[in-house]
């Protein structure tokens, strides 16, 4: 069923220098996509992975042609893509299924819009149903399925209108673990024994684990902006086995790619204009999260130190859950993160070993010292007369160097902050920040 | 059986960019008022529709009861066609949206029966010498008791469509049809059918009104159990207004079973949630249709209908399969659409809100011209003070019927049993039109001699009171049952578990209900504050009874006058009040 004959001359697909950007009322832009190229040949699985704004799921979009980009080329078998590509389909890390259609209608969905005639369009979808494992149950709404079946329909619905290319976006990130893996599994399989009507898979994902297991290239993504940090080919034989050394290898360094520093400098020479020091995005993480993983350091199972995949498999973490614990941790002087590992440091361990009052002084005292967002806010409101600072305008101070939603975030991550600090509070009726002990 | 959309049918409280009302308001205003000096200039030699008189035989009720229905019925797919295309219009496009949605909100808060003071002689010079010209305006009066609220929720609907189901109807490829057809039309159903159903149930308060009116010299009279009644009071015959309240009765019941509870039945399919949690509306009327092989194999041609029709392209520049050459048509549209492009946005901006602000003077003048041509500033006063009047009634009534039916739902909604079996009862009685028992309240004021400025007075909310009951009902059923437990096990009780439990805790609910019964009572106004019975009349002092008077005069100066301060206050009355409470509500108080 599939076309094995690579070509080498024009590839599948094609993208040149891309850049993603959204202009921000201020004049200056949010950029999300910096430069990325990327190229798909036949008969390989590509991985993007990357940290939530990362800009991977905009990636995907822009292959799909859902998403135009701000600047570079975009080529499907060397022609220009100029609107939804044809040849591409996707598969929604929420399902995306239509909830007022059956199984058999869902799948049915994509052959219908393009007009395809009735006969043999029930052929194919009788095909793909039988292929991913559906057969049975072409009469049931998706509310009535387990979400591994509806993954499975949502599987089905793209392999159905025989694409060239499947797009994934973080397709198994929804499913529990062991359902997750069935999926793969299951795919995998069909891919390797060549059943599946498509010549190139192109999928998003932050699991570090299911990338090396999946893939054949992985395009590993720095955020802020988006760019391709590294590309790493997996050349390890399918099926491939977890606790092999060599995959674990693969894992860890990828780890360490992934946990390196970035070069700060790099990111403020680009901008014309440098943003202010406190103008930095905060990753909303519980107080109650530091503390567990600074105790969970400082027990005897690890001595202040952990690998980080070892950590997150330990925790049954994924590393979208721990990496903005370590990196907040790291940025508040509790935690060194370093080549995939995390090393309390000596006021982590104190904070560990304190009782509340302590932590608290604690953790006030980094937080003025470490973050300078809560630095700023403390400083203003030490200087205003009545010891109040609305919140709009930092909103907007912050959203000029930053997408929405992170600002949203960042004051989120620092409301929440000071709060346990007691360093001050928030009040959500007049939307301004305070003293605690004036309230 | 609860089954309560409680923010659908609230409008669209951010949608609506305030300022837009000033544009809006003259525009709509004005509007109607062009339409009443253009119909009362053709009309001048008409004389009134001759139709049938009403017989008060009881045994023509059915066939009188059936008409009624069957302009409702004219009246709810006009008003879907309304919706469909305005409300389509105003979600696809940045720049209608700008103007339609501040329209429709003026519209909205236009009272229903000052529709039918300005179209009634309109209708009439439309279609002269046969009752379709007054058929039309009763038709007409009961979809605008309908149509701006289905078309909000539809607006509202189409605006938050899953961005991930449009990503899959994008990528494949979809044309608008098809994506209206297979995406965003079911999306929206659930609402919208909730609102068909709260709409309706304010609809035939309206039949009833529309079928028998006077405007000036122009009389409807149109056969149906609004004029039944009207011939009713008029011979002062209290044993057929029972007969016609028992008329509505059955036919509301009908109504309700027959069509609606189907319809919300099978609407319930459409709902994007995907976890089966709530509890699922049920229909008999729907098990049979779906059940019995008969009705399935009657009904399969037309499912396969809808199939095929919501799958045609009609494309403009889409790709179909095969790489098919793009139309003329397509290619011509998307060469515009990429020239509209190339004009900077701000300039095309800019036009059109010059243009919008033009034709807002332009209405807002010939409004204020035609009010001057018969009325003078004493008048605005009067109807600012009577507005005032009617303000404080309003006020007052909420508070009331606030404080006796909140107790009273709290006490149903926690009763599951009870609740299931006074909900339904309170929605019918919100859908029963309440001026089909006016007779029998003026009846008591005539007898005892009372002063009409009192006791008109509840008479407005008599049949919207029962909005705030089963909103109630539905809130304290909704509260969650852990929440009671722990104000059972901390033993917080009394005044306490009122302010600091169940209060809080149905807010958002009864501030929907709130807002309806408002809303219902300003509509209610017109008829509540001027009542006859036989030869004698009761007019309570207000600015429902001056609209009424004024429309019973033909003058249409002060009809106008009195609807556009009417709407003003409805409008301020939102703003300043609903909306914030309600946006309080939504942020502080739902209970997720």
């Amino acid at each position: 069923m599939l076309n094995t004959t690579t070509s080498a001359a024009a590839p599948l697909f094609a993208l040149t220098n891309v850049r993603q950007a959204y202009p921000k009322p201020s004049g200056q832009e949010y950029v999300v996509l910096d430069a990325v190229d990327l190229t798909l040949t036949n008969g390989e699985i590509v991985g993007l992975l990357g940290r939530s704004g990362s800009g991977k799921s905009t990636l995907l979009r822009i292959v799909a042609g859902l998403v135009r980009p701000t600047a570079g080329d975009v080529r499907h078998h060397g022609a220009a893509v100029d609107g939804p590509t044809d040849g591409v389909a996707m598969v929604f890390q929420t399902f995306a299924l239509f909830p007022w259609m059956t199984v058999w209608e869902n799948v049915m969905a994509g052959l219908k819009a393009k007009g395809v005639p009735t006969k043999e369009a029930e052929t194919r979808a009788e095909e793909a149903i039988n292929l991913i494992g559906l057969s049975g149950f072409e009469s049931a709404y998706p509310k009535e399925l387990s979400g591994g079946m509806r993954q499975r329909v949502g599987f089905a619905r793209a392999l159905v209108v025989h694409p060239e290319i499947l797009l994934m976006d973080e397709p198994f990130s929804a499913l529990d673990v062991l359902t997750a893996e069935t999926l793969r599994t299951d795919l995998l399989d069909l891919w390797m024994e060549r059943r599946l009507p498509i010549q190139s898979i192109l999928m998003v994902t932050h699991n570090i684990e299911e990338a090396v297991l999946m893939c054949d290239r992985i395009l590993v993504f720095s955020s802020n902006p988006g760019r391709v940090a590294a590309e790493i080919r997996v050349t390890l034989s399918h099926p491939r086995n977890r606790l092999d050394p060599e995959f674990r290898a693969l894992v860890d360094d990828i780890y360490a790619l992934m946990t390196a520093r970035k070069p700060l400098p790099l990111a403020a020479t680009l901008n014309a204009k440098r943003p202010p020091a406190y103008a930095e995005p905060l990753a909303h993480v519980s107080t109650n999260l530091l503390a567990g993983l600074l105790e969970t350091l400082a027990s005897p199972a690890y001595h202040g130190k952990a690998d980080l995949p070892h950590l997150a498999a330990t925790l049954q973490h994924e590393i979208d859950d721990l990496f903005p614990i370590a990196e907040a941790l790291h940025q508040l002087g509790f935690a060194e993160v370093e080549e995939g590992d995390i090393r309390l440091t000596e006021p982590g361990r104190l904070f560990a070993e304190s009782g509340v009052d302590d932590r608290k002084r604690l953790f006030a005292e980094h937080l003025v010292l470490r973050v300078p967002l809560a630095a700023h806010i403390h400083a203003a409101l030490k200087q205003a007369a009545n010891h109040r600072l609305p919140a709009g305008p930092l909103h907007a101070a912050l959203a000029a160097h930053m997408s929405d939603g992170y600002a949203d975030e960042t004051l989120r991550a620092v409301t929440s902050w000071a709060r346990y600090a007691e360093l001050f509070t928030y009040d959500d009726e007049s939307e301004s920040f305070g003293f605690a002990d004036l309230e | 059986m609860v089954w309560i959309h409680t923010s659908v049918s609230v409008k669209a409280t951010d949608a609506a960019p305030n300022r837009w009302d000033v544009v809006a308001l003259p525009l709509v205003i004005g509007l109607l008022a062009l339409v009443a000096i253009g119909g009362r200039e053709m009309t001048a030699p008409l004389d009134s529709v001759a139709a049938s008189p009403v017989d008060l035989d009881p045994g023509l009720l059915p066939d009188y009861a059936l008409r009624s229905t069957l302009r409702m019925l004219a009246a709810m797919v006009a008003s879907l066609l309304f919706t469909f295309v305005y409300a389509t219009l105003a979600a696809k496009s940045r720049r209608a949206a700008m103007l339609l949605i501040p329209v429709l909100d003026v519209l909205q808060s236009v009272p229903v029966l000052g529709y039918i003071s300005f179209t009634v002689v309109f209708f009439l010079a439309l279609f002269p010498g046969s009752t379709l010209g007054a058929e039309c305006a009763a038709i007409f009066a009961i979809f605008t008791s309908q149509a701006w609220n289905m078309a909000f929720s539809f607006y509202q609907s189409l605006r938050t469509v899953p961005r991930d189901l449009g990503e899959v109807a994008q990528g494949f490829g979809f044309s608008g049809w098809q994506r209206f057809w297979t995406l965003e039309a079911p999306y929206a159903l659930p609402g919208l059918v909730w609102n068909m159903m709260m709409s309706m149930s304010g609809g035939w308060f309206f039949v009833v009104a529309s079928e028998a009116i006077t405007v000036g010299d122009h009389t409807i009279t149109l056969p149906g159990v609004g004029s039944y009644l009207a011939e009713a009071i008029a011979q002062q015959r209290l044993d057929a207004v029972g007969w016609a309240v028992l008329a509505m009765l059955l036919v509301i019941l009908a109504y309700d079973q027959l069509l609606f509870r189907p319809l919300v039945a099978w609407a319930a399919k459409f709902r994007v949630e995907l976890t089966g949690g709530r509890e699922a509306p049920e229909s008999w009327v729907l098990d049979l249709f779906q059940r019995t092989r008969f009705f399935r194999a009657l009904l399969a041609p037309l499912g396969r209908l809808v199939d095929r029709v919501s799958w045609w392209r009609f494309s403009f520049g889409g790709h179909g399969a095969g790489g098919r050459a793009r139309p003329l048509a397509g290619r011509l549209a998307s060469a515009l659409a990429r020239g509209m492009n190339r004009v900077p946005t701000r300039a095309v901006d800019g036009g059109w809100y010059a243009l919008l602000a033009v034709a807002g003077a332009w209405c807002g003048w010939s409004m204020v011209t035609f009010i001057a041509s018969g009325a003078g500033w004493a008048d605005v006063g009067t109807a600012c003070l009577l507005g005032g009047a009617t303000l404080l009634r309003v006020v007052v009534l909420i508070v009331a019927a606030s404080l006796v039916w909140v107790p009273v739902g709290v006490v149903i909604g926690l009763r599951p049993r009870l609740a299931e079996a006074v909900q339904p009862a309170a929605q019918f009685l919100a859908a029963f039109p309440a001026n089909l028992l006016f007779p029998v309240a003026v009846v008591g004021i005539v007898r005892f001699d009372l002063d009409p400025d009192l006791w008109l007075s509840p008479l407005m909310i008599l049949g919207t009171q029962w909005y705030i009951l089963f909103n109630v009902i539905a809130g304290a059923a909704a509260f969650p049952n852990d929440l009671k437990e722990a104000a059972a096990n901390f033993h917080i009780r009394g005044w306490q578990w009122w302010r600091d439990v169940m209060l809080p805790g149905i807010f958002p609910y009864y501030i929907t209900g709130a807002v309806t019964a408002s809303g219902g009572s300003w509509n209610a106004s017109i008829v509540a504050e001027a009542v006859r019975w036989g030869d004698t009349s009761l007019t309570a002092h207000g600015l429902g009874g001056y609209i009424a008077q004024a429309t019973a005069d033909g003058d249409y100066p002060r009809i106008v006058l009195g609807i556009a301060v009417m709407a003003l206050l409805v409008i301020l009355f939102n703003r300043l009040l609903w909306h914030p409470l309600y946006a309080f509500a939504e942020r502080r108080l739902r209970l997720a």
